[in-house]
Parts: C-alpha cells; structure tokens; sequence
C-alpha cells in the first residue's frame, strides 16, 4: 500500500494562446494513495481541470507540460506520462488510468451498443476472444448497477437515462480495472437525486475494487459526501490539502476558507424569509397578485402526429407583489417553461395565466406592449445573453432606447451609469464588451440590464448556475440587496434548493411539471409533506463531511422509489 | 485579451479595454493586419502570398491608364500600326494580338474590367443575398421555405450556363463597356446570390435562439430593431471570408463568359477570356505570347484571391488556427480568480480555451 498510484511531480502547464503563453498549472506535486479518493476542488481557471488531463496525457497540442506524473501500474510498472512516446501513453490508458467524463451523454458513441463501446477498451489492449469480452462487459455492466445487463449490453446509449449512461462511462473506466480513475466533475450534468446514485456508486467501487479515484469537482458538498482528502487548487497552485474533516473543520489557507463560506447551505434563509414576512403591511395578502397561474398547462406540439409533450401540467400559483417565489425543480420539471411563459416567451396552451394584469394566454404582440417594461428577464448563461458587438453600457440602455426613455444609447449613459453603480459595476465597464468581463460581472450587468425600466416583476431563470461558487455567493447577495431596496416581485427559478432558500419567501417543487409542494422555506424544508422534496432535500449532499457521514449511515426515505423514479 | 490588461478592479485604476486602444498601435487592429501578425509558418506564407498577388491585381487595375502603355483598342501610334502577331520587343513587350492589339496593354487593362466585375457582381449578391436570408430566416414560415427551394433550383443549375442566359437577356447580345461589366456582374451575381443566402439564414436561425435575442423580445423590441441591431450584425461575420473566395470565382466566370463569347467586345473594353479565346488557333502555330500573359493573368488573380480567402478562412477558426509552440512552460498564471480580490470581480474570463 506505499507506493502512490500516481505522483505528480513540480507539474507546470502552460498554453500557447493568440496573445502569447497562458500558464495553467504552476508547480502543482501531489500523491494518490492505492484506494484513495482525492478531490481537487477550485473554481474554474484554476487548473484543476488540466492537471487531470494531464494524468491521461490528454492535453491539446497547443499544451507544454514541465515536471514528472509517474504512474504505477497494478503489476508495479511505472511510467512518467510527461515524458513518453505516444505509443507508451496508449499503454497506460485504460490498463493503469481511466477516465469518467462529465457530460454522459457525449461521451458515448450514440451509433454502437454499449457493448461494444464497453469491449472497445478490452479489444485496444490484447486479444480477446468476442464471448469472453462479451462477459466482461455483461460483468462490469453488472458490477455498476445496470439492471438486467444481459440484455441491456445490446442497447444503444439512448436507451439509457442519464444516471444510467454515467453508470456506463463508468463500466467503461473500470473494464480493464485501472488503478486509477480520473472523474471530472461526474455529476455535475445530472439531477440532485440521481448524482446521489452515482456518488454511492462511486463509493462502493471504491471498496470493492479498491481503485484510487481523482475527482475534480467545485462541488463542496460532493467532496463532503466521497472525498478523503481535499487538494484546493487557486492560480494553478495548491494552496491546501488535507484530509476531508480537517479540511471543512479547520480549513488554514485564506482561500479555503472564503470558498467554504461561500457555499450555500439549505436552512441559512429561514430567518431572513420570517423577517421579511414579519415586515409585510396589513392587507398585503390581498393585494392584486403580480403573476397569477390557474390550471396553467403548456404543451409542446409533436411531430408527424405523435402526441405533444405536457410540460407544464395544471399548475396554480401566484406571486403576490414585492413577494419572491423560488421555483425547483429537476431538469424536465417545467421550471424554465414556467418561466419563459410568464415572459412572453413561451405560448399558453391551457388554463390561465395573468401577468401584470394581462392575461398571457392567446396574447399577441400588442397586448404585451403594455405589459412589457414592467416585466424584467435574468437569463441563466451570462455568456450567451448579451449581443457580443454591442458594449456593456449599449446593451444596458436599450431597453430605455425601446421603450423611448431614452433617445440613443449616448442619451440613456447618466441612468447607465447609475445601474451599472447599483449592481456594483464600475461606470468604466459600460465601455468594455460582454467577453471582456468575467461570468460574474455578466450576470450582475444582466441585472442590471432588467433593473433599468424599474420592473414590478423579475423573471430570474437559473441566474446563477452558470457560475463558481464564490461568485455565485456574491450574486445572490447582490440579488437580495437590490430586491429590499426596490421592492419588486420575483419568480426565481433554480434546481438547487439552496440557493433558492437563501433568497425565496416562498418555495414551490416542481416534479415532472406537476407542482408537487409550495410554502414557505422553513414549510418546504423543514417538514416536507411531499415524499418527493423528502427525497430531494436527501439526495442534496451536505458540505460536510460529518454530518453527510452520519445522514449516510442512516436509510434514505424509502429507498425504493428513489431508485425506480431515476430508472425510468 | 490577455487577462492582466483586463484584470484592474473596481478599486485599481481599470487597465484600458482593448478597444479603446489598449493593445499598441491602431493599425496593428485592423482587419487584414491582425491577421498576418496572428499567423504563423505555412500560414503566413499563403497569406502573405495571397495578398501580394491581390495588391498587385488592384493597383493594376486602378492605375491601368499609367500603367498601360497603349489604350485597350489601339491599333497605331503616329509612328505607323503596330501589326498582327509581332513577338515581344522593345516597343510591345508582350508582342501583339491576331487583331493587333497590344498583349501588355490588353492584360492591364484587362484587369481593371476584371476588378470593376468582381466589385459590381459581390456587392449586389452580398445586398440582394443578405437581405432575403435575413428576412427569410428570421420570419420563417412559407416564404422561407419557398426562397430555400429556389435558391436550392438555382445550386442544382449550371452557373456557367444560367450565367451565359443572362448575359443574353441583359445585354442583348452587344455590349458597351458599361453594359458588359453589369451583364456579366449581374449573371454573376444570381450565381452568388443563393450562396449568400444559405449562409446568412442558416446563420439567422441559429442567431435567433440565442439568449440575446430573447432578452431583446422580452423587452418588447420591434422586430425590425431587432434584425438590424441584434441578428444581422452577428450573423455576417462569416461573409468577407465567402467574399473573398467568391471573387476569384466571379473572375473565373467572366473569363469563361468571355471565352464563349458572351463577355464584352474588344473596342468596349479588354477582357482576358476574350484575349484567351483570340489565341486559341495561335497557339497550334507557335505564338505562344497572345495566350500566356492573359492566362497567367486569369489565374494569378484568381489564386491570389482564393489564397487570401482561405487563409483567412482557416485564421477565423481557433481550431485551424496554428500557434507558435512554446518550447519551455512559460507565461503567467492567467488571474482568473475572485476570491483574492476583496473589491469585487476583478478578474475577468481570461481564456476560455484553458479549462475546459
């Protein structure tokens, strides 16, 4: 057990870019222990990502890599992947390291079986005979927990649902049984129940086959759940590493520290919720709801005469003014729909829906006419929702250009520069362009940009998935101060029921566009009625590792139907 | 966009933007400029080539009547006619033509035609080509479908072919100098348009569904604002490299034209396809110099073009794009970071190829 499976040595990375050499990773040692599993966690830029890659040997050719990463094979061969022809990398893959990817659902081929993708790693490394790699498939199939693998190593990857097609990227790494597994950010492309699947997964492979796992991930709570030691990265350096309880105990660096602070926990906004419903004036509850959904049901039309999809089944709710919603729910909920229906965005196929007074369902241009400034929109990607040629300070005033409160950009830069100062901007960076500013400071002059007509009603779809978690923490905080001080109503929708906590007076769960529950935080929380938010408030992994230990030891609310409602 | 420059927090002094000129002088910004330095190897060489051959092929063309020691239809000086098929010499470096016209007079000013053709028939495809995909892709539905079955009728055509009848219809049959270079333009460009079209729609609809096209609607923009504002300038980024190589075509599809006898008359203008096709029963009696410089003409400006063209092509596209490797690690780490800046975001998103 001495000997490290892997031994990053003084790694330095760095990229030939358009404007000269990028430095990625700078001087970065680390150990892998024989079944240990190390977490590198970091925001993104940090250079977790390509120290992992750099274990494969799977950096671009644009990559120049300094320093050693020596791997010990199972049979104690030892190759340093920085210096090694490429036929010997070819070798290692596979047999001493393997790799689980982030996204299931490209990393399979969608025209081969998962069979043969399976044996595809077997037939690279020696002959095998077609019925013995068909059984060490069916196996390893086996091993991951895919039902009835018999049949199912004959599927195609769309077959599978996506808790599922991680299973098999992960069957995949393990065939040749590696040492290693590098998993980069495993589970971040699925849902919160389903990520507890492949977490446990993980875990017990772990046990049994007693290979060390990497895994690269700026999820706090994932690292609480499987890691047992912690390496933070920041700059391309480490700056910490610890095993898992020291680390979230007593975390020494500075940068450990804000990070940790950083991520939200569910149960922090109860208070904050009671004292804002404390504050409400009498006879607010009777007051015109801003948003006002009955029965509202959204149906996406089919094709070729197959039968439309229901996303949006029945759903009543209201938002009341100055109230914040929070809408979770899983992907496919609804939840977007939902959002971009009470935007105008999405048309109404059934049932009710009055926003501002005017019902939605049937609208056509001019109807919303009125409507519309009075109605703000946070898109999720920062990167993609603002019009690259124009500058900050442009796409800021052109909602005041339309609506004719302003004559011309130039006209509308007083109130800009106002706005950008609001979501704590600097006024300079109305010159700049949306690519010269970080996702962060996008999402706050998306803000800003809904702010500008001072709306009644924010319409926040996922405003902070997109971003780290440090970032993210500031949003949020921004989100909250600007709501208190202006008083608009908001329907904030996320699948991550911390964030939504932190914010929401009330919370309402989608699941499979139905609403299943809604109520105040400390209600929805604290005391689920509803077997589903039991489940999702379990699967959500706590960041720390004490308590998910102990949340671990004891059943999951009924086991079963967590595992038939994923297969499905 | 290195990150240091756009790194200065809320609390530094900000460093400039780049577009305020924070990145040296102006003209290392400009379109073609930037290009050439971004380059490198094989690259640079093919596109340095290419716009050697190009510059060479304008200032001709412009300059032709300095250039040119003779006019396009002179038959004589005071001094006497210059005579049929004369080899090169002192007086006619490129010897005469079976008509007995100047050769090096007739290239040169064979290029401003070209130039005048090539300006005519991209600028009214680019108008025409954009203005329909734009229109036809952002409101969709029947028109949409039908324009696309059109321009789908006219790929499956022979240019060559629809471009002679036009030609016809056009100009009639004689031509003017004016009246030449717009038949030939115009057959050229109901060649192009479907080109331009295709390109621009697919470019539209992908546009469309962009994040900032939603937020534009949700703010209640106009239509017309929002085509012209948001989707038409995103959406022509790719047009200058399908220019580019256009243009070598459109010379090609006039010296054709020219070649079958469809192009312009010698008195009106010179024309190299016209030359070419003079010289075609020269050539079997050894005088080679009535075919070569108008051929060599025909594809230098062509391949200059189509050099210039592709190599901006593969520059555009980081992933054809080829960078100076770094021997030794190197570089900064970029600052990508927030949590050591206590003042707000500071850094910004330095290179989005680092991490993937």
């Amino acid at each position: 057990m001495s000997t490290p499976v892997a031994r990053i040595d003084e790694l330095a990375v760095s990229f030939a870019t358009d404007t000269g050499p990028v430095r990625a990773v700078d001087g970065v040692s680390l150990d892998v222990a024989p079944g240990e599993v190390l977490a590198i966690v970091g925001e993104s830029g940090s250079g977790k990502t390509v120290t992992a890659k750099t274990v494969l040997g799977l950096l671009p050719a644009t990559a120049t890599a300094s320093g050693a990463v020596v791997l010990s094979g199972r049979d104690g061969t030892e190759t340093d992947v920085v210096h090694v022809s490429a036929g010997e990398l070819r070798q290692v893959r596979g047999r001493d390291v393997a790799m689980v990817f982030q996204e299931p659902s490209t990393a399979l081929n969608p025209v081969y079986t998962v069979g043969w993708q399976i044996t595809e790693g077997l037939r690279a490394h020696g002959r095998v005979s077609a019925k013995e790699a068909r059984r060490r498939a069916v196996e390893v199939l086996r091993t991951v927990g895919i039902p009835d693998p018999e049949q199912r190593v004959d599927h195609y990857p769309h077959q599978f649902s996506g808790g599922q097609k991680q299973r098999v990227v992960i069957a995949m790494a393990l065939v040749l049984n590696p040492g290693l597994i590098v998993a980069d950010e495993p589970t971040t492309a699925l849902d919160v129940t389903v990520q507890a699947e492949i977490l446990d997964l993980l875990r017990s492979l772990r046990d049994s086959t007693g290979t060390a796992i990497v895994l690269i991930t700026h999820n706090m709570g994932v690292v609480a759940d499987l890691a047992d030691r912690v390496a933070v990265m920041f700059h391309g350096k480490v700056v910490e590493e610890a095993p898992v309880a020291d680390l979230f105990a007593a975390p020494q660096a500075e940068y450990t520290r804000s990070l940790l602070g950083a991520v939200p926990r569910v149960g922090e906004g109860t208070a904050r919720a009671e004292a804002r419903a404390a504050a409400r004036p009498e006879g607010w509850a009777d007051a015109d709801p801003v948003v006002a959904a009955e029965h509202l049901t959204i149906t996406y039309p089919g094709r070729f005469r197959r039968p439309g999809f229901t996303a949006v089944d029945d759903v009543s709710l209201t938002i009341r003014p100055g109230e914040v919603l929070g809408l979770v729910g899983e992907s496919g909920s609804g939840k977007t729909t939902i959002a971009r229906a009470v935007a105008g965005l999405q048309p109404v196929t059934d049932g009710s829906l009055r926003v501002l007074g005017t019902q939605m369902r049937g609208a056509r241009g001019r109807a919303l006419a009125d409507m519309r400034p009075r109605l703000g929109f946070v898109f999720q990607d920062p990167a993609t929702s603002f019009n690259p040629l124009l500058t900050i300070a442009e796409c800021v005033a052109e909602p005041l250009v339309v609506h004719g409160r302003a004559s011309s950009p130039d006209a509308a830069r007083g109130r800009v520069d106002e706005l950008l100062e609001a979501v704590q901007l600097p006024r300079s960076y109305g010159d700049r362009y949306p690519h010269e500013l970080s996702g962060g400071q996008r999402q706050r002059a998306s803000l800003a940009r809904a702010l500008a007509l001072e709306p009644e009603l924010l319409v926040a779809d996922e405003p902070t998935s997109a971003l780290d978690v440090s970032v993210q923490a500031r949003v949020l905080e921004l989100f909250a101060e600007l709501q208190d001080e202006l008083g608009f109503a908001c329907l904030f929708v996320s699948h991550d029921l911390a964030v939504v906590d932190r914010l929401a007076d009330r919370i309402a769960v989608l699941y499979r566009g139905r609403l299943v529950e809604e109520g105040t935080g400390a209600e929805v929380l604290g005391s689920p009625r509803e077997e589903y938010t039991r489940r999702l408030l379990a699967s959500l992994p706590v960041p720390d590792p004490v308590e998910q230990a102990r949340r671990r030891a004891q059943p999951t609310p009924s086991a079963a139907s967590h595992a038939s409602g994923t297969n499905a | 966009m290195t990150a240091p420059e756009i790194a200065g927090g809320p609390g530094a002094a900000p460093a400039t933007p780049e577009h305020l000129g924070g990145r040296g002088a102006w003209w290392r910004r400009l379109p073609v400029v930037r290009q050439v330095r971004q380059s490198v190897g094989l690259q640079r060489g093919m596109l340095v080539a290419g716009l050697v051959l190009c510059a060479v092929f304008v200032v001709t063309a412009v300059g032709a009547r300095w250039i040119a020691p003779y006019g396009w239809s002179q038959l004589r000086t005071p001094d006497g006619t210059f005579g049929a098929q004369q080899p090169p010499s002192a007086e006619h470096w490129f010897g005469t033509t079976v008509g007995g016209y100047d050769v090096l007079s007739r290239v040169v000013w064979g290029a401003q035609t070209a130039l005048l053709v090539v300006i005519v028939a991209v600028l009214a495809s680019i108008v025409v080509g954009v203005l329909l995909g734009l229109v036809s892709g952002y409101f969709g539905g029947w028109a949409d479908r039908i324009l696309v079955l059109v321009a789908d009728a006219v790929y499956a055509f022979p240019s060559l072919l629809l471009a002679i009848l036009l030609a016809i219809v056009i100009s009639g049959g004689q031509s003017s100098m004016w009246g030449g270079v717009l038949a030939a333009a115009l057959s050229i460009t109901v060649v192009f348009v479907p080109q331009y079209f295709r390109v621009v729609r697919a470019e539209v609809v992908r546009i469309k569904s962009e994040a900032f096209v939603d937020a534009a609607r949700v703010l209640g923009t106009p239509h017309r604002r929002i085509m012209t504002r948001h989707v038409l300038r995103n959406s022509v980024r790719t047009l200058p490299l399908i220019v580019t190589l256009n243009a070598s075509e459109a010379i090609l599809t006039l010296a054709g034209l020219g070649f079958l006898g469809f192009g312009i008359e010698p008195t009106a203008a010179a024309e190299w396809g016209y030359d070419l096709q003079r010289a075609v029963a020269d050539v079997t009696s050894g005088i080679w110099w009535t075919a070569l410089f108008p051929g060599l003409a025909i594809v230098l400006a062509a391949m200059g073009m189509t050099l210039v063209g592709e190599s901006l092509n593969d520059l555009a596209d980081p992933r054809l794009r080829v960078r100076a490797r770094n021997r030794k690690v190197a570089g900064s780490v970029a600052a990508t970071s927030v949590a050591t800046a206590p003042a707000g975001e500071s850094s910004a998103a330095a290179d989005p190829k680092e991490d993937s």
